[in-house]
């Protein structure tokens, strides 16, 4: 199948995947963050549905010689644990708490609440276009 | 013991499960880390190496797609926001910048690389995880919550 084709219905379901589970909603996000208040569990629930089916999938990852739709597996190395990792991660996870949306949120938000949604969408890639400058 | 009323825990099982399948689909089927912040940047030409472009464009256009059929069916999905642009804006910059220092996000390195027992994901997911926390802790603590 096309490569395009494939990644689209992949977007989409994850897109509907992170609508129905609540994710979409900022203010859940941020109550799960939030230890000291009305704590909310839902992400757990995600991230436990999430990694069932990924965990499979590396399964059958390690006896394919390449994937279904293209040439050649294309993936990150897993070792080398260095500073950018760690500070990179620990930025993120300060927007994350501050806003409530990560990445993937974010975008599916572009069509439940369109106009706070464009306004992180567009911080998130100013970000993304200020570490390019950085790295030049 | 707390009651926990507002948790969704079937429709958040049920919505990992499909992000999860999604992602497999992504590895299985095009060989790549389903990883959105990646995906995004390529998308917007601002990574220079990764997905092909139009593939990276295909899947971030899908997430509101998906994301619209959810609400059509269901008959719509609630989100409360902050309501001050400020966080929104403060947010999405670390966000954004965090990302790609740290190559990746809750998906890519959270979803994806979690469940290959990557060493490097596993770190960047529990300090995302413990950032997040400590700094909605301390936005509790300084009374902006």
């Amino acid at each position: 199948m096309n490569r395009v084709v494939v990644a689209l219905i992949a977007g989409s379901l994850f897109g509907a995947g992170l609508a129905f589970s609540g994710m979409a909603d900022p203010q859940r996000v941020q109550s799960f963050l939030d230890l000291f208040g009305e704590w909310d569990p839902t992400l757990a629930f995600v991230m436990g549905g999430a990694m069932i089916p990924m965990a499979i999938a590396w399964v059958i990852q390690r006896r394919l010689e390449k994937p279904f739709a293209d040439a050649h597996f294309s993936l990150p190395g897993t070792t080398g644990l260095d500073g950018k990792l760690a500070l990179g991660s620990v930025l993120f996870g300060m927007g994350w708490g501050i806003s409530g949306l990560c990445p993937g949120p974010a975008l599916a938000d572009l069509a439940i609440a369109p106009a706070k949604a464009a306004i992180v969408v567009l911080a998130m890639f100013a970000g993304m276009a200020a570490h390019r400058l950085s790295t030049r | 013991m707390p009651s926990f009323h507002n948790a969704m825990p079937v429709e958040g099982f049920l919505g990992g499960l499909m992000i999860g399948i999604a992602a497999a689909i992504m590895l299985l089927g095009l060989g790549r880390i389903a990883g959105v912040s990646g995906l995004a940047a390529r998308a917007t030409g601002l990574a220079e190496s990764g997905a092909p472009r139009s593939v990276a464009i295909a899947f971030i256009v899908g997430l509101p797609l998906g994301a619209l059929v959810v609400s059509l069916l269901t008959g719509g999905v609630a989100t409360t926001f902050p309501s001050s642009p400020v966080p929104l804006i403060v947010g999405g910059l670390l966000v954004g910048f965090g990302t790609r220092l740290g190559s990746g996000c809750t998906s890519g390195h959270g979803v994806c690389g979690m469940s290959r027992l990557s060493p490097r994901s596993i770190m960047a997911t529990a300090v995302f995880m413990v950032s997040g926390f400590a700094t909605v802790a301390a936005l509790r603590a300084g009374g902006l919550l």
